[in-house]
């Protein structure tokens, strides 16, 4: 392959870059220029989206790149979730005092990160994706930099998020060692015939490397704690996209490199998601402040992909995949929520600041309604549907205790759910909240139509979407 | 023309129409409530015209699905909607009771009324869907987002309790569907098809049947309820609005039993056959143990809600006796507690709503002051304790004699159960109206007013015509009963 060839194949990530370059330094010679960047990030990550629909398939840079349809389908919701997260977190930065337009091009940075990842065809772009849109996550979780609270939140991040950085790498280096090879197809070959212990080693140490990424217990620790300190629409976008993009990439190792060792790591994954699912139904129960709540609820839902994933099938990826898209709106939808409410300036994350707000803002209450409903799983809203296929894949791969206790699992997160819509409906009002900004109150309200009734007709088109995506990894 | 989904959706017009008047007015506005009142009962009302019109329309002589419609969706699933002479007066009873409890709120519900008739339309829309849907992911989706409105209606509009008694309800049965809903997904990638009609002629091993049927089963005995998981029952009953309770006994309930014979039986009958003795044992305790236990409650509403879960016992009773007079005869009974159960409800909504309290020792003496009132509790008295005459008596009898041949035990001490229901049912009676006057706040009490009336009539005329002239039901029902004993019995070999 020549090497304009392998460059057309990184177009989309190219289009980032160069963007993102740009984006620098238009905010370096304007800095009050934050809308305008803003704007101008948007508009770099639908090109990039559209590219990455669009663009040719194949394998490049000696197979360090992959664009396949699975590449293509989560580029293309993470450039799309990424983008959402502009609009929602620039205005808001901008009420606060921080008129930085560093945000807008930290986003795209890490969309960035994101992109490589889910391309990746050997360790090293695993890592250097891994590595680029950690760094930029980093940043943007201590944004609001005279923020106590957002600052330990950043701090917590960068320190757990390198260790887990550091099992990767160390992962990487066994594999290599005893596979002989970074590339995932030669470490394919190597495990073909069985894996050798050395080689499983070192999939051990990635596995929990990637689970740190996604907070799969029990490497959650971090989770709770940065989502409660962590600016509100910078939670928006780190509990989507990043999410996504490491159980895709999570998916393709698994798959195109350790496919042959489907034995050795289905156990390691089901365990991983029942745990998960445990932790996160049973310890969001004892929470008060919600952003810490959804952060237990992503750890069960993270928990839930994990199961689709353990099925080892196409149909696994498929569910998976599908779970991932429908639980980013969701948990984005979420955020954008809490972010657009406040009483008399002050945030409003707690279980009692909601009581009432029915009453108050009847909008953001259905929609929040709407957000908790999905999440438990409960029919119609997407993430019903997100559940339907995920156990649907574990029981037909012959996973059906994981599949049984997964779905009781979400009985018990039921009532933390439940809790929050009944402090919106049937509690009395706290008193007036302020006026919901109008962007955070669009995309709440947008999100929500997705959760339902939207979802109905758009499965039509992402179910199959993701069963192509499941289908490139080359998996039956 | 799709007259199923029309059915089904038409609900959704007036939420439609109570939406824009949220839109457009305030919503404390007298105007606006009042307007919002008459678009749900003009909605209930017009779905009511179009459920005749299906029930006329309907073939009985057929004994498979009618009026199908198709879709194809997403997944492999598909829309598809259909109704046999089991469903279709299912349908009709949830078109008649809702106009009813639409009225009976009228004035019982004084705060937020707009969400409180959007609540009861959404509840008509799913629990239709719930008896039309011939896909079982369809099914489920109805089945199962039935469970906010009623969460909604008990939390907001409930009792002193309503917070415990709706969690209580959305828990209990939430843990039963998602054993259903693994179930589901089982058999459907078992056999290939979400289609009810394709699933209800696949053949699962024996071995999978018994898995498939206990989850199943753990979702519809929670609904029906079944004894031991009724705990829930009693207290969503007394902390819901009378006309909460009145969909609740009326036809929430009905789901599990409409569950067993739609699902259970045609699709398991190895498993059926085998749990056979396990439903009778349970079915005999709840009959006679929630009789006792309702004889010692102080409390109205909780004392009808006992009743509900003894006379559940019959049905689940009926359903497996695997014989079309069991059958015919759970249907009925269903039909005809769809019906007592809730006008029982009512009657304790009418003096609830002037006295605020439920305590049976505060009343006494009620013929005095509400002789109309005193008629009326009688007769569904009667019919609750099963008087030939009234429905009631229909239900008891056929379920009784269709068990007799397979499990003559079960019947007798099933039998004793009517005895208890004549004596907790009499002596509530004799408590609330006979005697003198006592408490002095009583004397003032009114009798009916024409609105209580008007609900009453049509009720009061469903217990006697069904009583004296029950081949109305059997006569829609039996085709597709004798299609569902004949398979069932083809099945286990009988």
């Amino acid at each position: 392959m020549t090497f304009s060839a392998d460059l057309g194949l990184a177009y989309p990530e190219l289009i980032l870059a160069i963007g993102a370059m740009a984006l620098l330094l238009a905010g370096a010679f304007a800095p009050k220029a934050g809308r305008l960047v803003a704007w101008g990030g948007v508009l770099v990550l639908a090109a990039a989206a559209f590219q990455a629909a669009t663009g040719p398939l194949g394998r490049g840079f000696a197979g360090g790149v992959i664009a396949d349809d699975a590449s293509a389908f989560a580029q293309v919701a993470i450039f799309v979730a990424s983008a959402i997260a502009i609009p929602l977190g620039q205005p808001w930065f901008a009420r606060r005092g921080v008129h930085s337009f560093e945000f807008s091009v930290l986003i795209v940075l890490a969309a960035l990160g994101m992109g490589m990842m889910v391309a990746a065809g050997d360790l090293i772009s695993l890592y250097v994706g891994v590595e680029l849109h950690s760094l930029a996550l980093y940043v943007l979780a201590a944004m609001h930099r005279d923020n106590a609270k957002a600052s330990e939140a950043g701090l917590k991040y960068f320190v757990l998020g390198a260790l887990s950085s550091g099992l990767l790498l160390y992962g990487a280096s066994l594999v290599y060692g005893f596979a002989g090879s970074t590339l995932f197809t030669d470490i394919a070959a190597a495990v073909h015939n069985g894996a050798h212990t050395g080689v499983l080693f070192g999939l051990v140490f990635l596995i929990c490397g990637l689970a740190f990424k996604v907070s799969a217990a029990p490497f959650h620790m971090w989770t709770p704690d940065v989502y409660e300190g962590a600016p509100t629409p910078v939670v928006a976008f780190f509990a989507a996209a990043p999410k996504l993009a490491a159980m895709v990439l999570f998916a393709r190792l698994l798959a195109q490199g350790f496919g042959g060792a489907i034995v050795q790591w289905q156990q390691v994954l089901v365990a991983l998601g029942l745990i998960s699912v445990g932790v996160g139904a049973f310890a969001g129960l004892a929470q008060k402040n919600l952003k810490r709540l959804w952060a237990y609820s992503s750890i069960a839902n993270v928990g839930y992909a994990i199961i689709g994933l353990s099925a080892g099938s196409a149909e696994g990826v498929q569910s998976m995949l599908t779970f991932m898209v429908l639980y980013m709106i969701d948990v984005t939808g979420f955020f954008a929520c809490l972010a657009a409410l406040s009483r008399k300036g002050r945030a409003m994350e707690s279980f009692d600041d909601m009581a009432g707000l029915f009453k108050e803002q009847p909008g953001i209450a259905l929609a929040m309604t709407a957000f908790s409903l999905s999440a438990l799983g409960l029919p119609p809203f997407s993430g019903f549907w997100a559940k339907v296929f995920v156990f649907k894949a574990a029981l037909n791969a012959g996973l059906p205790v994981a599949a049984t206790l997964g779905l009781v699992g979400s009985v018990v997160a039921a009532f933390y759910y439940l809790r929050l819509i009944k402090v919106m409906w049937f509690d009395a009002s706290e008193g007036a909240t302020d006026k919901p900004p109008i962007e955070a109150r669009a995309i709440a309200v947008g999100l929500a139509l997705f959760s339902f009734p939207v979802v109905l007709g758009a499965l039509i088109w992402i179910y199959p979407a993701a069963g192509r995506a499941a289908r490139a990894f080359g998996l039956a | 023309m799709p007259i199923l989904s029309l059915i089904t959706y038409a609900p959704l017009v007036g939420v439609a129409g109570i939406l824009a008047l949220r839109l457009f007015g305030k919503a404390d506005d007298p105007r606006t409530v009042e307007a919002s009142k008459w678009i749900a009962l003009v909605t209930t009302l017009a779905t009511l015209a179009l459920s005749v019109l299906l029930v006329v329309q309907f073939n009985p002589n057929d004994n498979g699905f009618q009026f199908v419609e198709e879709a194809p969706w997403f997944a492999g699933l598909n829309y598809r909607m259909g109704v046999d002479g089991i469903s279709v007066l299912f349908v009709l009873l949830t078109a008649f009771l809702m106009p009813i409890c639409i009225a009976a709120s009228w004035k019982a519900i004084e705060k937020r009324v707009l969400e409180y008739m959007i609540a009861f339309l959404i509840l008509e829309t799913l629990v239709i869907g719930v008896f039309c849907a011939l896909d079982i992911v369809l099914f489920y989706i109805f089945f199962e987002f039935g469970l906010v409105p009623m969460f909604l209606i008990i939390g907001i509009w409930g009792g002193q309790r309503r917070v415990y008694a709706a969690f209580k309800f959305f828990l209990y049965t939430l843990l039963g569907s998602v054993l259903m809903l693994a179930a589901i997904l089982a058999m459907i990638g078992i056999s290939h098809t979400s289609s009810i009609p394709e699933l209800m002629v696949y053949h699962f091993s024996p071995a999978v049947q018994t898995w498939l049927w206990l989850a199943f089963f753990a979702s519809f005995a929670v609904k029906m309820p079944m004894w031991p998981v009724h705990t829930w029952l009693p207290d969503a009953h007394v902390e819901a609005p009378t006309a909460g309770s009145v969909i609740l006994a009326g036809i929430l309930l009905k789901l599990g039993g409409y569950g067993f014979m739609r699902f259970s039986l045609p699709m398991f009958p190895a498993a059926s056959q085998f749990f056979t003795p396990l439903i009778f044992a349970l079915s005999v305790i709840a009959i006679v143990y929630t009789s006792l236990v309702a004889f010692r409650q102080v409390d109205f509403k909780k004392l009808i809600a006992y009743s509900s879960v003894a006379h559940m016992g019959f049905v689940t009773m009926g359903i497996f006796s695997g014989n079309a007079v069991g059958e015919q005869g759970a249907i009925f009974q269903m039909l005809s507690h769809g019906v007592i159960s809730g006008a029982l409800f009512l009657c304790v909504g009418v003096v609830y709503d002037r006295m605020h309290t439920r305590e049976i020792a505060f009343y006494g003496g009620l013929v005095n002051r509400m002789p109309w009132y005193a008629a009326t509790f009688m007769l569904f008295t009667m019919g609750n304790v099963g008087l030939p005459g009234t429905s009631g008596f229909v239900g008891e009898i056929l379920t009784m004699t269709g068990t007799y041949g397979v499990s003559t035990w079960t019947v007798i001490v099933a039998a004793t159960g009517v005895i208890f229901s004549a004596v907790y049912a009499l002596t509530l009676y004799r408590r609330v109206v006979f005697g003198t006057i006592t408490n002095t706040r009583l004397a003032g009490i009114a009798d009916l007013d024409w609105r209580e009336v008007a609900i009453f009539a049509p009720l009061i005329a469903a217990t006697l015509v069904l009583g004296v002239q029950p081949g109305l039901v059997m006569n829609m029902t039996q085709a597709s009963v004798d299609h569902l004993v004949s398979a069932y019995q083809a099945a286990i070999g009988g």
